[in-house]
């Protein structure tokens, strides 16, 4: 059995500034194996990939990589020995091309000098192994997430590793893509390749993980075979809670009184921006959340820029509570009352080197500016507020936002928002690449928003979300609404026949 | 089947096709514009901002950029004059070698004591400027008209200059590396997005560093051929060269920001500005009109903006079609 081991690490520990993020703990994965490393966000699994991966110096502890000690200082080391990591933000250059961004590290050379040619080539034969067929030169951020993450795994997998660490690989993937990922990683296996696959999607694990390791609060709790563990003894076991108290915990959205949905107060008839938007009315309702469901690229994002008005529709009108709403800009529809959380909050949202209550300020500061003239107390009181609030958990309103976690960056981000007040609030994968125990947290926090009497767009690629969590559903299927759907009626499964095959809101509702 | 990217093409040579309208309007309008008198003149004064401009432009596409240039090339000619008497291979080891110099200072300062390359450089700009004027007591320091070393700047060889074919050849060395090797391509990989580039397992220190000191050596060696051109090595030369640097970099289409750069469009910068120089004197020379130096430096200025504007524009048009 020793021989199968292909990765042994035990007694790891990592301080920072005396402060421990990983103590004591053991890792062993199999070679060929598709190993799961679970916990909340903050457990220590990011520390515990980048001490393997020699980004980080561990202050003790063994590792045995291949039967033999493994001593890397950096990424560069790690990858040359055989390991390559994939990491949740995907971590290329959107500038170059494909093929660099695929390449580059292991350039092949003739004479000396690069060969673009054959560098084109390997580029384009690694993406075929995912039916993926692109121009390899173009620059790489032309392309959508999706794309792009598969272009990471190539790339990794290119190195002809023998392990290979995905942190949060389908966290930008849809349903179809992420079939298409776990085709690749049960080639992988199939060659001799172990995988350790971080994901706070427990039911991923089961579909493509043999075994599991799971830390909490920096220590491996367990490790144990995928088919012997049960999901809820899963959760439990992250949580630290126990399984009664774990019960339930799909998701936060406890069924909500609908008595309190109040009159119709935005509605959108027959928006196109064609492609990608054809013909989609919807309307919203006071306090009430509407789900938009749909495969990446079916236009959910695409249809939220238009309301926004980030992007210009090429057809259709829109009213705010019976008045018509014409935005041209985003300034005009925060005037108008609207808010919008888009989907990748580093990109778009939050500026990780301000402070909490710079960032919750952003979007207000004419309100914190009398006369022009900046209030830093002001800021401060309506900071303190929003952290006590949402339960944004800080040191305080003047600590970094880079140094939270995914979930408190995205509550910052929530308040940032709703210090303007809105009426309706777009949230676009509110709880994207969150951990269990925080994203509970803000979805009962959309919930007593909504209670409150806001009206909630909530886009969301997890079913779960969108069934328990919405009054009502839309369904858009490549730009076209194809389904209305009840909240307390729809199922998972209505949803999901609805976003594959659905065509027309009659034929779909007639089936349902 | 590899369709050809008009708006890509656009945007990568929107600074020749300004070059070559430059020209053609100056071949219409002046007589000897394109005589041969004025060609190798230009191409031999030239060659110095060259220089200057190929390493500021491999600094940029880093994302960082470097102040120093300018004086660090006066440095260089006075210390070129000095070891002038010794001939031309010593004055060039002089001058590139105490650029090379600062160039390791530059880089030591930015990828070890992580010091902004702005305020880094910035620094090295006047701490060269100040070692100049000491080591040449505020005084331009003549040069040695017996070694052969001025051949460097005023000579000739099949006919050409030989500071434009020291340049030359530095261009080509700069595409080759840019385009032909794994540094080359972690220079673009770096400024893209430094942080994936490390991830990705790149040397970006080591990437970094070296831009910083192939551009103290370049400067080095352009204050070589100012030395040798004029006949003396100038202490108070290079001033404002960082800036016609920038200018050539990024009317090149180079971005400020890093990632993207060619080698081939800033030396069409370069070129542009430099005829347009020209341009400017023989307007002057035509007799109807007479642009004052100040004149001139807004008619460049304009002409810049109008130069970016439409790069801008190419690029934008070809975003939107994709």
């Amino acid at each position: 059995m020793a021989d199968d081991l292909l990765l042994s690490m035990q007694g790891i520990d990592k301080k920072f500034g005396g402060i421990p993020a990983v103590s004591s703990a053991s890792l062993s994965i199999e070679r060929g194996e598709v190993h799961a490393l679970i916990g909340q966000n903050g457990a220590g699994k990011s520390t515990l990939i980048k001490v393997l991966t020699g980004y980080y110096k561990r202050d003790a502890g063994q590792v045995l990589f291949d039967g033999k000690p493994f001593e890397v200082t950096s990424p560069q080391q790690a990858q040359k020995s055989g390991i390559s990591t994939i990491y949740q933000e995907i971590n290329l250059v959107p500038l170059r091309s494909v093929t660099e961004n695929i390449c580059l590290g292991r350039e092949q050379r003739r004479m000396g000098f690069l060969d673009w040619t054959a560098m084109h080539a390997e580029a384009e034969r690694l993406l075929h192994r995912f039916k993926i067929d692109i121009d390899v030169r173009k620059p790489l951020g032309r392309l959508n997430t999706a794309t792009q993450q598969m272009v990471a795994i190539a790339r990794a997998i290119g190195f002809s590793a023998k392990l290979v660490i995905m942190d949060e690989p389908t966290s930008s993937l849809d349903e179809q893509e992420v079939s298409v990922l776990f085709g690749v990683i049960r080639q992988l296996k199939a060659d001799g390749v172990s995988v350790v696959f971080v994901s706070h999607k427990l039911d991923e694990l089961y579909e493509v993980c043999d075994r599991v390791t799971i830390m909490r609060d920096g220590r491996t709790v367990r490790s144990a075979n995928m088919n012997e563990i049960k999901k809820l003894e899963l959760v439990s076991s992250m949580l630290g809670r126990d399984v009664s108290r774990a019960e339930g915990h799909a998701t936060a959205f406890a069924k909500r009184d609908r008595s309190k949905i109040g009159e119709v107060m935005f509605k959108a008839n027959g928006l196109s921006a064609k492609p990608s938007v054809r013909d989609v009315s919807v309307d919203l309702r006071r306090g009430e959340i509407v789900g938009l469901a749909g495969l990446l690229g079916a236009g959910r994002t695409e249809t939220a820029r238009l309301i926004f008005a980030v992007d210009a529709p090429d057809g259709g009108e829109m009213e705010l509570q019976n008045r018509p709403y014409r935005p041209r800009r985003p300034a005009d529809a925060i005037n108008a009352g609207l808010g919008f959380c888009t989907e990748d909050r580093k990109i778009e949202g939050i500026v990780a080197d301000m402070t909490v209550a710079e960032n919750i300020m952003l979007a207000l500061l004419s309100r914190v500016s009398p006369h022009g003239v900046f209030d830093p107390a002001k800021q401060h009181e309506l900071a303190t507020n929003f952290i006590a609030k949402l339960g944004i958990k800080c040191s305080g309103p003047n600590q970094k936002v880079r140094e939270l976690s995914g979930g408190n960056q995205q509550k910052v981000l929530l308040a940032r928002w709703l210090a303007m007040n809105p009426k309706l609030l777009i949230l676009d994968e509110p709880t994207r690449g969150i951990d269990v125990g925080a994203k509970g947290e803000i979805q009962r926090l959309i919930k007593s928003l909504a209670d409150e009497g806001l009206g909630v767009l909530m886009i969301s690629s997890e079913l779960e979300e969108i069934v328990e969590g919405a009054d009502r559903i839309f369904v858009l299927r490549e730009g076209t609404l194809v389904a209305e759907l009840q909240g307390d009626t729809a199922t998972e499964d209505a949803v999901l026949a609805a976003m594959a095959h659905g065509t027309s809101p009659r034929t779909v509702e007639a089936r349902v | 089947m590899r369709k050809i990217d008009f708006g890509g093409l656009l945007s990568t040579y929107g600074v020749v096709i300004a070059l070559l309208a430059l020209i053609a309007f100056g071949w219409l309008r002046y007589e000897n514009f394109l005589g041969m008198f004025n060609i190798m003149s230009v191409l031999r004064y030239n060659s110095m901002f060259a220089l200057v401009a190929l390493g500021m432009c491999f600094v940029i596409m880093t994302g960082g950029i470097d102040l120093s240039v300018g004086t660090v090339a006066a440095l260089g000619s006075v210390a070129a004059a000095y070891s002038s008497p010794y001939g031309p291979i010593a004055g060039l080891a002089a001058g590139v070698g105490v650029g090379t110099v600062v160039g390791l200072i530059n880089a030591v300062m930015i990828t070890r004591m992580h010091i902004m390359p702005f305020i880094a450089t910035l620094a090295s700009m006047l701490a060269a400027s100040g070692t100049a004027l000491l080591l040449a007591n505020n005084r331009s320091v003549p040069v040695s008209y017996q070694s052969g070393f001025t051949d460097l700047g005023q000579g000739n060889f099949v006919g050409l200059p030989i500071p434009a074919i020291i340049a030359a050849i530095a261009y080509i060395l700069g595409w080759v590396v840019l385009n032909y090797t794994a540094t080359g391509r972690g220079v673009l990989a770096v400024g893209g997005s430094e942080e994936s580039a490390k991830l990705m397992g790149l040397p970006a220190d080591r990437i970094k560093a070296l831009a910083y000191i192939a551009s103290g050596g370049l400067a080095g060696l352009a204050g070589v051929i100012l030395a040798a051109q004029f006949g003396a090595g100038q202490p108070i030369e290079g001033v404002g060269w960082e800036l016609f640097a920038i200018a050539s970099v990024v009317v090149g289409g180079t971005l400020l920001t890093g990632g993207v750069g060619s080698v081939g469009s800033t030396l069409a910068g370069v070129l542009l500005l430099g005829i347009l120089f020209t341009v400017l004197n023989f307007e002057n020379g035509l007799g109807w009109i007479s642009l004052s130096a100040y004149w001139q430096s807004v008619i460049r200025g304009a002409f810049l903006l109008a130069v970016v504007i439409l790069q801008a524009r190419l690029v934008a048009g070809e975003t939107s079609r994709t």
